[in-house]
Parts: C-alpha cells; structure tokens; sequence
C-alpha cells in the first residue's frame, strides 16, 4: 500500500524542535481599525512635524497669519456693517412703515404720514409714529467747528420707538427748541456728553438754530453720520423745513400679545403699494444689505480675506511640500512595507489639520486682543462672535486641507521600486 | 511544500519601441524554506529589478511567479501592497524615519497589523532590538546612533511583523568590513531560527560564505547557481 507521509508541519529549527515553547498561533493579520488607522496617521504626522521645531514655527505663524488676516477683514467688514446699521438697530419698535424705494437711512424715501393713521385701522396696532430724518450740522461747543449730524424727529412721548436713554429724556423734549444727543457720537463733536454731565443742559447751535441740550442716549455713529440728535417733531421742524405730512418712517408699537407675523401681513394687503411693513430685523437686514451690496466695501473685505487665505495656503503648502520632499526616501520605504498611498495620503492631510488646529488657536488669541485694541481706537464695534470664529476656524481647515491635497501629489515620487 | 519564492520564464524590460531594453530573460528562480540565497552579478545585469519583481515594488510583465503563495502575475497594487506586509525589506541605506526613536522605527512594521495593541507592538520592537543587541539604544533616534547600529535597527525593523521572506539590496554597503559581517551573520541567525528565507544583493565578497547558495546573473539570466560552500 502507498503509504502517504504526513505534511511536514514544523520546520527543523521551529522552536519545538530547539527546546523552546511553541508560539501560540495567532489569528490571522488582519488591517487595524479606520479609526485606528487615521489615528495612527495622525500621530506619525505630529511626529514628523514636532520634529522640525524651525519648520513647525513657520508653519504655525503662516497659518497664524492667515488667521489673523481674515479674522482682521472679516472683522473690519462685520463692523462697518453694524456701524451702518446703528440708527436703525437702536431705533426699536414692532413694525415699521417705510417707502419701498428706501435702500439705505442716509436718504430715505418719503412716505405719506397718513399712513400712519391708516395703520392705526387694524385692532392689533396701539401707536403709530411717523419718523423724520435729516442731516444738519451741529457746531461743536468747544471748538466752534461744525459738522454733520443725523436728526431723528419723532413723538418721543408716545412710546412707540425706543431708544437707549430716550425715555429719560422724553419730558423734557417736549419743551420748544430742546434736543437730546447721542453719548456714542464721535469726539469730533467735543466733550458734549462730559460737558452734560458736569452742567446739565447748555446751549449748543444745530443747524441755524441754537437749541438746548437737555439729554443724553445711546444710538452710534455709522456711515451717514457721526453722530445722531433725537428730537420732537416740532423742533425737528424748527431745525429743518419739511412738509410735516411727508414723513420717512412710521414706527408701530402693537398692543400686549399681539402676533407681529400676522398683523404685519394684514398691513401689508391694507395699505397702499408705496410703503412696505417690516419687523425691526428685516429693516435692519435691508439696510444692511444696501451697504453690503450697493457699495464695493464688502468685496473690498471679501477680497482682503481671500488673499489672506490665499498666503496661508501657500505657506501650508510649502512647508508640507518640503516635508514630503525630504523625507521621499522614508516615505518610499514606509510604501516598500506595506504602506499604501492611501495611508501616506492621510499622514499629510493629518499634517495639514494640525498646523490648522494649531495655528488657529494663537490666531485667534492674537486676533480677539486686536479686536478690543482696534475697537477702541476707531470706535467701530469690533467684537469676536462665536460664529464668526467658527467660521473663519472653517476657513482656515479648508485652506490647510486644500495645501494638504495639493502637496499629497509629491507622494507619488516616492516609489518604493526605485529604494533598491 | 510550495517554497516561498517560485520563478518560472520571468521576463522584463523598461521603456517602450526603440528605447525598450529586456533586463530580465527568461530567469528561473526557486528559494526554499529558511534558505539563503546570494544574488550577484555586474551592475545592469538585472538582480535589482528581479529583487523589485519579488518584493512586490514592481508590476510583473510576463512569466510565472509565486511568492508567499500569491501570484505576481496580474495582481493589483492592492494586492501588491497587502504582500509587501508580509516581507521584510533591507535597503542600502538604512531609511530609517529621523524622528522617530529606535523603537518608534521597528514598531512602525507593526502598525499595519491590527493585531497588537500599542503596548505589545512596543514591547516587541523592543524585543526585537534586544535580539539585535541594541537593548540600551531603545530611545535614541537614527542620528545618534553608528552606521552599524542603525543597519541593525533596519533588521530588526524587517524582522519584527514576521515576514515570510526577506529581501536585502547591499546591506553591507555602508558599513566596514567587521560591522559588515555581523550584521549579515546577525540576519542569518535570525532567520535561520525562524525559517525564513533571504534573498540578498550584493556584491560584497565578505559575505558570500553566508549563503546556501550564490545565484549569478548576467545580462538578465541565470547563468550559474553554485552552491557556497560544498
């Protein structure tokens, strides 16, 4: 009979043969985890770029740069556009009247006052005042200089608008030939709120008039105007001509409980084609969108954060670039044992989301510190949001993952083939 | 038994029309378990590309080829990579990563195999620097350590995932006569006490008592396969 031998299983020089305890067997190799895997790419990457601390420190400070630089634009830009919006954002009602051909406060279209009468026709209304705005000059009580102030003229008793300060002050502009005056106003206009303070009420001269002082509120310089006077609608009239039945705004006040969507739709189909009813929001979102759109001063900005990115990327991408380039030899013989170029590929893109990481977070220190420097020597309202930093901390990932995907090509001059 | 490295009619060659140039004709090659096979010959005469066609480095154009039970033939970059795996490279140079530690360097042939936690692939690349007699360079980076030491880092870089096979390109080349012949005699040991085979290149005369067997190539043949020492 064929007797069959059976399959040599142990090698002569296997351990059992040498004395030695068997190896267990062990299961069979089998890939590590994704997310093991992208860990452990990631901490070669960290390794890889702790270990240069020269190359690192560019690194960081390209994208720290970067960071700063949009944080800076988009800053600079969010500013000027809450700037602009400062009359209407400290103006406060439930609704508001205001022509359709209206794009920005500077030069608002005249609307009927009746307007505001019809208004009163819905249950739900319980006040409407028109608004009156204008631009005089206000001769500065320290100086004698002149210069251009936006004058609200409204029936501040009513209580219909409300403005920071204004119902202090809302009994003694009821008095002929009185004004109160914006305490945020640029210094150009002098020590007036300091003056108020230490005084009480004196005279100043707006416009061809001299007036009295008798107040203080809160509404902000923007790009209209430097600073904001709020008076009644009879010394509006004093300070400047003007039809009274011709008024710029009408501002709502609903009664307690009332549905503002609703009340603002059925306004809307009552009155005539030649004003539009808006909610305060809405009537600060289009004022806002007039200077973002109407003006090149947001592309300005958009531009400005561009490029920063656009700087950024390319440092990134130099510094993961030279990092590939001299280490192609490591990297072929990381391919040579078994490293696919999927893997390295993720050893850079990990690179890349570090100095993201990384350089954003001095950026934004360095950035919010600006921010409280800049605010206080140009008085624009500088302040760091949580969505703008989550979105500028977006951008910068994205510029950095883009640097990583372009300098991963380089990848492919390491070939393990050529390693022999 | 199938041997790890079976060759049959292989040939190769670079370059297309009027530049193509044949490096490898029809080579024969068969290496059996825990054999050590020398591969000489003059510069162009194709053992550096044969050495690429069996570590997987390289796409296979025509012939018969096994290594490790899987056909070269055909097989995908895939496939190539998940072979490479399980063969340990030897370069010329040592290519070790410069920032990372001895240690960090052999555990880095671990990391491919989710079968080791963090602390075992550690314990056994130190392991495995002991067994080269490195125990006390651990923590040291390539920088700080002699040609010979880091050559024998890369060893124990190749050895520690187990390989089936290994491949070694001049791993004397750098390194003088004496560090020269440990580290091949520390390879062989190695290897011997594990059965696992060594395809070496060289052209280091040194070292040709080491092997089972020397395998001559010219002109992209197989022109004698002698034994090394009767």
């Amino acid at each position: 009979m064929n007797e069959v031998p059976p399959p040599v299983k142990l090698l002569p020089w296997a351990p059992e043969h040498m004395g030695e305890a068997a190896e267990p067997p062990q299961a069979p190799r089998r890939e590590p985890g994704v997310l093991a895997g992208l860990l452990l790419a990631l901490r070669l990457a960290w390794r890889q770029l702790r270990a240069d601390r020269a190359r690192l420190a560019t690194a960081i400070a390209g994208v720290m740069f970067a960071c700063l630089l949009v944080f800076m634009q988009l800053g600079f830009r969010g500013a000027l556009f809450d700037s602009a919006t400062n009359l209407f954002r400290a103006m406060r009602a439930d609704l508001f009247l205001m022509h359709p051909l209206t794009e920005a406060s500077f030069r608002a279209e005249a609307i009927p006052r009746a307007r505001a009468w019809q208004a009163l026709a819905d249950a739900e209304v319980d006040r409407a005042v028109p608004v009156y705005l204008a631009q005089v000059t206000l001769r500065n009580p320290e100086t004698g200089s002149r210069r251009a102030v936006q004058l609200i003229g409204l029936d501040a008793d009513a209580g219909a608008v409300d403005f920071p300060g204004l119902a202090d002050v809302a009994a003694a502009l009821r008095r002929p030939d009185t004004f109160a005056f914006d305490r945020l106003s640029r210094p150009e206009f002098g020590p007036v709120a300091a003056m108020f303070a230490r005084n009480g009420p004196f005279p100043v001269q707006l416009g061809t008039r001299e007036m009295e002082l008798v107040g203080l509120v809160e509404v902000g310089p923007s790009f209209g105007a430097d600073g904001n006077v709020v008076l009644s609608e009879q010394n509006f009239r004093r300070v400047f001509t003007r039809q009274a039945a011709q008024a710029d705004l009408v501002a709502l006040k609903l009664r307690p409980g009332a549905d503002v969507a609703a009340t603002q739709a059925r306004l809307a189909a009552l009155l005539p084609g030649d004003v539009l009813v808006l909610t305060h929001a809405e009537m600060v979102a289009r004022e806002r969108l007039y200077w973002e759109t109407g003006t090149p001063i947001g592309f300005i900005f958009l531009f400005g954060s561009v490029m920063g990115l656009v700087v950024g990327m390319v440092i990134v991408y130099q510094i993961l670039f030279a990092d590939i380039a001299g280490h192609l030899s490591e990297y072929a013989t990381l391919k040579a044992m078994g490293y696919s170029n999927g893997y390295l590929a993720r050893v850079v893109l990990g690179a890349a989301v570090i100095l993201a990481v990384v350089g954003f977070i001095p950026g934004f220190v360095l950035s919010t510190l600006l921010y409280g420097y800049v605010a206080g020597a140009t008085f624009l309202p500088l302040e760091m949001y949580t969505e703008r930093a989550v979105g500028v901390f977006l951008l910068i990932f994205g510029m950095c993952f883009a640097a990583g995907l372009l300098a991963m090509r380089k990848l492919r001059d390491a070939n393990p083939a050529d390693m022999f | 038994m199938e041997a790890p490295v079976e060759l049959r009619g292989v040939n190769f060659a670079y370059g297309e029309g009027e530049l193509r140039r044949q490096v490898l004709r029809e080579v024969d090659l068969r290496i059996g378990p825990g054999e050590i096979v020398i591969l000489t010959g003059p510069s162009g005469s194709g053992k550096t590309t044969l050495l690429t066609l069996i570590g997987a480095l390289r796409a296979m154009q025509e012939g018969q080829a096994r290594v490790l039970g899987e056909s070269l033939l055909g097989a995908s970059e895939a496939q190539r990579v998940r072979l490479r795996r399980r063969i340990g490279f030897i370069f010329q140079n040592h290519n070790l990563l410069g920032f990372l530690t001895a240690r960090q360097n052999v555990a880095m042939s671990l990391e491919l195999d989710g079968r080791r936690t963090e602390a075992q692939r550690l314990a056994r690349a130190g392991e495995m620097l002991g067994a080269v007699g490195l125990s006390d360079h651990l923590e040291k980076q390539p920088a700080q350590l002699s040609g010979g030491q880091r050559q024998r880092v890369a060893i124990a870089r190749a050895l520690a995932g187990d390989p089936g096979l290994i491949l070694a390109d001049e791993p004397t080349a750098a390194l003088d006569k004496q560090t020269g012949q440990e580290v091949v005699r520390l390879l062989r040991d190695l290897a011997k006490g594990r059965g696992v085979p060594i395809l070496l290149v060289t052209h280091d005369p040194r070292i040709l008592d080491l092997a089972d067997r020397i395998v001559d190539m010219e002109d992209g043949r197989v022109v004698q396969a002698a034994k090394a020492s009767a």
